[in-house]
C-alpha cells in the first residue's frame, strides 16, 4: 500500500477547476517531485492534499485511508506536515517558539524533537532565541521545515522550498530533504528548479494544465528528451 | 467569459423593468401602519411623527450613501446631527442685543483674530527648515511655540467667554431664516467630515468608526459646555420655523406644511442620488467598495472618491439635523444621544436596505414608527411585570421604573442590529444592481 | 515644595491610576484585534459588566472582605473575572462566530460589536439603574494614606488611597502574568502564532476556534479587572462606555494594534496626557512668577483643556498618531 496516493483528483477555487484528474503515489522511503510550467496546478495539488481547497472529484488516500477534504489540523494529527511557499514562519516568534508550534498537538515530544531538528539544521540552534522574522530566506526555510518536522510527520509536503534562495542554500535544502527522507519521512515537493529536484527524486510527476503529463522515476524523466525539451528548458 | 458579460448587461438593463412587488407590499404595509397611527393617535400627533420620520429619513440617506454605497461605517451620526442643529440655532435665533450692543463682540473678534495669528505663526514655524533651521530644532520650536501661544489664546478666550456669559447670557443668533441654518449646518458637518475622512479613509475601516464615535462625543461635549455660545444645558428655544408655526395655523396644518417642506427635500435628495448612483461616479464608488484592488489598478483615485462620498453623507446628516432641530424648536445639547441619533439611524439603514435609497426611506419611516410606539409599550410591559411581581411575590419595584423600562429599548436596538447583520445583511429591500467583479 | 507635592498628587498618581486602567483595557482590545482582526467596541461595556458583577457579589456577601483583611470587592474580583470571561465567550458564540463563519468584512464585525454594546448597556442599566454607586458598601471605607514629604518647605502630604495601591499592585500582577502567559505557556504562544499568521497556525495543527475562545477568556478577565479598578477608584457608573472606548482605542493604536506591550505603554501615554492636559499649570508657575517680566500676568487657570473636555485628549492623540505613524510607536501588525 502506498503511503500517499491521489486518484483522479479534480478541484479548484470557487467553481473554477484547476486540477483536472491528477494521479500520484509515493512510498514512505521515496521523494516525490512535482514539476511543470506555471499555472499547471502544482501548488494547487499540494494544497488539495492538505485540505486547503475542496476536492470535487477523485480521492486522496493516506495509508489507504481517504483523507480528502479533511481540515488541516486533522491531517496534522494523521501524520502529515505542510510547508507553504510564502509566509511559512511566525515572524514575531523566536525560532524555538516557531518549532514548538509545530509540536502543538504533541507537547510531550517537544524536547526530543527540538534536539533532532537542531541536529538537522545546526544554524537554527545558534539563532534559537532570535525572532524568525529577522532571519535570512534560507534560514527561514529551515525554520519552516523544522516546524513541520516537529510533529513527527510520516509524509512532508513542501511547496517550492528553494524559491528565491541562493544556489548555496538551494543545495543545502536539497541535501536536508534527502536526509529527512532517509530518516523515514516520505516527501512530496513542488519545485521550480526542476533539474536539481528531479536529480534527488525517486518519483517525478510532470503536470500540465492540471493533468499528469509524464510520470516516472526522477532519473528517467531527466533522461527523457521530450521532457527535457518541453519542461526542463532543453 | 462571453456569456458572463452578456448576462451582466441584461442584469443592468432588465432590473428596473421588473414589477416592484416587494416594494409595493412593503410600502403598502407601511401606509396601513401610518393610517392606523392616524386613527388611534389623532392627526396632530401622527403628523408630528411623520415630520420627525422624514427628518430621520434624510439622516438615513446620508448614512446609506456612506455605508451602502461605499462601505464606510460612520459611528458618529449624532455629532453631525448636533452640528446641523447648532448651526440652525445660531443662524435662526433672534439677535441678542445684550451681546451685540456692548464692546463684547469686538473683544471676541480680537481674541479670534489673535487665535488666527497664532495659528499662522505656528504654521510658519513648521516651515523654518526652509531657511536652514535643522529639522529637529524646527519641530521643537514649533511645538513650544504652539503650546505657549495656545495657552495664551485659550486663557484670553476663557476671559472673554466668561464675560459674555455673565453679562449677556450667550451671544444669541443672527436672526436669519431657518433654512439658511440648515445649509450652514450641512456645510459645517461636511467640513468636520472632510477633516475626519481625510485622516481615516486611507486606513483600515475600523479607524473611521473609532474616530467618528470620538468626534461625536467631542462635538456634544463642546456644545454642552460652551454656555457662551449655546447656553449649554440651559437649552435655547424656541427656534423659528421656516413655515408658519402652529400659533398661526393650528398644529395639524402647520405640521403638514412643515412635512411638505421635508418631503420636498427628500424628493430632491432622492432624485439627485438616483442620478449620481447610475452615473459613472456612482459606478466608480461601488467598484471601489466591491473590489478596492482592481479599482485602484484601473487608475482610479480611490481616496478622493471615498472622501467625496463621506463628506456628502455628512452634509446630508447636518441638513437633517438642522431640520429636526427647527421642528422640535429647541436646541438641547443633552438631547443628543448615541442611541437616538446614531444607532437608530443605523438600524433604519441596515434594516431598510443599505445602498437602496427607497429601502432606506422605508426603513426610516417604519423604524421610527416602531421606535415611538415601543416607548408606551415598554412602559406598559414593565408596569405589568411590576404589578405581577407585587401581586405574586410581594416584590417592591424600584422607584425609577420608567427610566429603566426605556433601557429595554437600548437592548432591543442592539439585538436588532446583530440579528439583521446575521440573517438579513442585505436588508428588506436589497440594493438592486449585482456586485460587479 | 507644596506645589511639587500638588503636582505629584494630581499628575503622577492620578496619571498612573488612569494609565493603568487604560492599559489593562487596551490590552484586551489589542488581543481581540490581533486574533480576530476587528475593533471590539463592546469592550468598554464588558468592563462595566465586570464591575457590575463585583458590585452584585459584594452586595450579596458583604462580610467576606473583613474576614480576609481585604476590601470585599477585591475578594470578589476573581469570581467576577470568571463570569465576565464566560460572558465574553458566550457573546462570541452567539453573535460573532456565525458572522465569522460567513466570512464577513471586519467592519461588519465592528457594527455587530456595537449591537452587542447596546445590548449590554441596556441589560446593565435595566438592573443597575443609571446612577452611580459606590463599590465600598457600608461598613468598609477607603483607607487614605498620607505620606509626609521629608522636606521642610513641604507641609502637604502625598496622598494615596487604598484602592490606588491595590490598583498599582494588580496592574503589575496583570502585566507580569500576561507576559508569562504569552511567552511561557503553550496557549499563549499559540495565540501569538495565530496573531502572526492564522493560516500557518492552522497548518501547524493549532485549533483556531480554541484559541479564539482563550482570547475571549483573557480579554473578558482583563476587562473585569479594568472595570473594577475604575469603579473602585471613583464609583461604579453604568454609562461610561463611550467615554472609555476612545481612550482605550487610542491607547491600543498608539502602542501599535496587535501589540500587547505597546497597548500597556499606550495606556500610560494616554492616561498621563489626560492628566497633564487638565492640570492647572499656574500652580507650578506661581512660585517662579518673579522670574517673568512685569507685564506678564499669569492667568488663574492655565490648563490646556477643562476637565469637561478631557475626551478631546485621547482624540487628539488618536488623530496625531494616525497622521504621523498609523502603525503606532511599536509598529503594530495591522493597519
Amino acid at each position: 500500500m502506498p503511503l500517499l496516493e491521489a486518484r483522479d483528483v479534480h478541484g479548484g477555487y470557487g467553481g473554477m477547476n484547476i486540477l483536472n484528474g491528477v494521479n500520484m503515489s509515493i512510498e514512505a522511503d521515496e521523494v516525490g517531485v512535482i514539476v511543470g510550467p506555471n499555472g499547471a496546478g502544482k501548488s494547487t495539488m499540494l494544497k488539495a492534499i492538505f485540505g486547503l481547497l475542496t476536492v470535487s472529484q477523485g480521492e486522496i488516500l493516506l495509508r489507504g485511508e481517504p483523507i480528502h477534504n479533511l481540515p488541516p489540523n486533522k491531517l496534522v494529527q494523521k501524520g502529515m506536515g505542510f510547508v507553504p511557499q510564502e509566509k511559512n514562519v511566525f515572524p514575531s516568534l523566536t525560532v524555538k517558539e516557531n518549532l514548538e508550534m509545530g509540536a502543538f498537538l504533541k507537547p510531550g515530544n517537544v524536547k526530543r524533537m527540538l534536539k533532532q531538528v537542531y541536529d538537522f539544521f545546526p544554524p537554527l540552534y545558534d539563532k534559537r532565541h532570535q525572532p524568525a522574522g529577522e532571519l535570512s530566506g534560507g534560514q527561514r526555510q529551515m525554520v519552516a521545515m523544522g516546524r513541520a518536522l516537529m510533529a513527527e510527520p510520516d509524509v512532508l509536503l513542501l511547496d517550492e522550498p528553494t524559491a528565491g534562495l541562493s544556489p548555496l542554500y538551494m543545495n543545502e535544502i536539497f541535501e536536508r530533504v534527502k536526509e529527512i527522507n532517509a530518516a523515514g519521512v516520505g516527501i512530496l515537493m513542488v519545485e521550480q528548479n526542476a533539474k536539481q529536484a528531479l536529480a534527488i527524486a525517486d518519483k517525478g510527476f510532470v503536470l500540465a494544465a492540471g493533468k499528469n503529463r509524464f510520470t516516472d522515476t526522477g532519473a528517467a524523466l531527466l533522461a527523457d528528451p521530450e521532457v527535457a525539451k518541453s519542461f526542463l528548458g532543453g | 467569459m462571453n456569456a458572463q458579460r452578456t448576462e451582466r448587461r441584461e442584469d443592468i438593463i432588465a432590473a428596473p423593468s421588473r414589477f416592484p412587488l416587494r416594494e409595493v407590499i412593503l410600502f403598502g404595509t407601511l401606509l396601513v401602519a401610518v393610517l392606523g397611527v392616524y386613527a388611534v393617535m389623532g392627526t396632530a400627533y401622527s403628523t408630528r411623527m411623520l415630520v420627525e420620520a422624514s427628518c430621520y429619513a434624510i439622516l438615513a440617506l446620508g448614512l446609506t450613501i456612506q455605508w451602502g454605497y461605499a462601505g464606510q461605517f460612520n459611528a458618529g451620526v449624532m455629532g453631525f446631527v448636533a452640528l446641523g442643529a447648532f448651526a440652525t440655532m445660531f443662524l435662526s435665533v433672534p439677535v441678542n442685543d445684550a451681546f451685540w450692543g456692548t464692546e463684547l463682540p469686538g473683544e471676541l473678534g480680537r481674541v479670534l483674530l489673535y487665535g488666527a495669528a497664532a495659528a499662522m505663526l505656528v504654521y510658519g514655524a513648521t516651515k523654518l527648515d526652509r531657511v536652514g533651521v535643522p529639522k529637529k530644532l524646527r519641530t521643537l520650536i514649533a511645538i513650544i511655540l504652539a503650546v505657549v501661544l495656545y495657552l495664551v489664546v485659550i486663557s484670553m478666550m476663557r476671559g472673554v467667554t466668561g464675560e459674555i456669559q455673565s453679562r449677556a447670557g450667550f451671544i444669541g443668533g443672527l436672526g436669519l431664516p431657518a433654512w439658511s441654518g440648515w445649509i450652514v449646518g450641512g456645510a459645517l458637518a461636511g467640513a468636520i467630515g472632510y477633516f475626519i475622512g481625510h485622516i481615516c479613509l486611507g486606513l483600515r475601516s475600523d479607524y473611521l468608526a473609532i474616530a467618528t464615535l470620538g468626534i461625536a462625543e467631542i462635538i456634544k461635549a463642546f456644545l454642552k459646555n460652551s454656555d457662551w455660545l449655546t447656553r449649554g444645558t440651559a437649552t435655547v428655544s424656541p427656534l423659528p420655523w421656516p413655515t408658519p408655526g402652529p400659533s398661526e395655523l393650528g398644529f395639524t396644518l402647520a405640521r403638514s406644511l412643515y412635512l411638505s417642506v421635508t418631503a420636498a427635500m427628500i424628493a430632491v435628495i432622492f432624485f439627485l442620488l438616483h442620478r449620481a448612483y447610475h452615473a459613472p461616479w456612482g459606478r466608480m464608488i461601488r467598484a471601489i467598495r466591491d473590489n478596492e484592488i482592481s479599482a485602484s489598478a484601473m487608475g482610479k483615485d480611490i481616496n478622493k472618491r471615498r472622501l467625496e462620498i463621506f463628506v456628502l453623507g455628512c452634509i446630508l446628516m447636518g441638513i437633517g439635523g438642522g431640520a429636526l432641530a427647527s421642528f422640535n424648536s429647541i436646541f438641547d445639547p443633552n438631547g443628543f444621544l448615541p442611541l437616538n441619533h446614531t444607532f437608530l439611524v443605523l438600524v433604519m439603514v441596515i434594516l431598510g436596505g443599505p445602498g437602496n435609497n427607497l429601502g432606506t426611506i422605508f426603513g426610516a419611516v417604519a423604524v421610527y414608527i416602531i421606535w415611538l410606539m415601543s416607548e408606551p409599550l415598554a412602559l406598559f410591559l414593565m408596569h405589568g411585570a411590576a404589578a405581577l411581581g407585587e401581586g405574586w411575590f410581594g416584590w417592591e419595584p424600584p422607584g425609577n421604573l420608567d427610566s429603566r423600562a426605556l433601557q429595554a429599548r437600548v437592548f432591543v436596538i442592539g439585538l436588532l442590529i446583530t440579528l439583521v447583520l446575521r440573517f438579513a445583511p442585505q436588508g428588506l429591500l436589497p440594493e438592486k444592481v449585482k456586485h460587479h467583479g | 515644595m507644596n506645589e511639587l507635592v500638588f503636582f505629584i498628587n494630581n499628575v503622577i498618581i492620578a496619571g498612573s491610576v488612569t494609565g493603568s486602567i487604560y492599559a489593562i483595557g487596551a490590552v484586551g482590545v489589542t488581543l481581540v484585534f490581533s486574533i480576530m482582526r476587528f475593533a471590539h467596541f463592546a469592550h468598554a461595556d464588558m468592563m462595566t459588566f465586570g464591575a457590575f458583577m463585583v458590585l452584585l457579589l459584594t452586595m450579596a456577601f458583604p462580610g467576606v472582605g473583613g474576614a480576609v483583611g481585604l476590601p470585599t470587592p477585591i475578594v470578589m474580583l476573581p469570581l467576577a473575572m470568571v463570569l465576565t470571561a464566560l460572558l465574553a465567550v458566550g457573546i462570541d458564540k452567539a453573535f460573532y462566530k456565525p458572522l465569522r463563519a460567513h466570512g464577513v468584512k471586519p467592519i461588519v464585525m465592528v457594527i455587530a460589536s456595537l449591537g452587542v454594546t447596546l445590548m449590554l448597556q441596556g441589560l446593565i442599566r435595566l438592573f443597575a439603574g443609571t446612577g452611580s454607586q459606590n463599590l465600598y458598601l457600608a461598613g468598609e471605607r477607603k483607607e487614605i494614606y498620607r505620606l509626609d514629604v521629608p522636606f521642610e518647605l513641604a507641609t502637604r502630604p502625598i496622598i494615596v488611597t487604598e484602592p490606588q495601591i491595590i490598583l498599582f499592585i494588580l496592574t503589575i500582577v496583570c502585566v507580569v502574568g500576561l507576559h508569562l502567559f504569552l511567552n511561557r505557556t503553550r496557549l499563549g504562544k499559540a495565540m501569538r502564532a495565530m496573531s502572526d499568521n492564522p493560516d500557518l497556525a492552522r497548518a501547524s495543527g493549532i485549533n483556531t476556534n480554541h484559541i479564539v475562545a482563550v482570547t475571549w477568556v483573557v480579554a473578558g478577565g482583563l476587562a473585569a479587572i479594568a472595570g473594577t479598578l475604575l469603579s473602585l477608584d471613583v464609583t461604579f457608573k453604568p454609562d461610561l462606555s463611550f467615554f472609555l472606548l476612545l481612550p482605550i482605542f487610542a491607547a491600543a493604536i498608539v502602542g501599535g494594534v496587535g501589540h500587547p506591550y505597546g497597548a500597556i505603554a499606550g495606556g500610560f501615554v494616554v492616561g498621563f496626557a489626560e492628566t497633564l492636559a487638565v492640570f492647572n499649570w499656574t500652580v507650578l508657575l506661581r512660585p517662579i512668577a518673579h522670574l517673568f517680566p512685569e507685564w506678564v500676568e499669569i492667568p488663574r487657570n492655565l490648563a490646556f483643556v477643562g476637565t469637561e473636555y478631557k475626551i478631546v485628549v485621547p482624540f487628539f492623540i488618536l488623530v496625531a498618531i494616525l497622521v504621523w505613524r498609523p502603525t503606532g510607536i511599536f509598529k503594530g501588525k495591522v493597519i
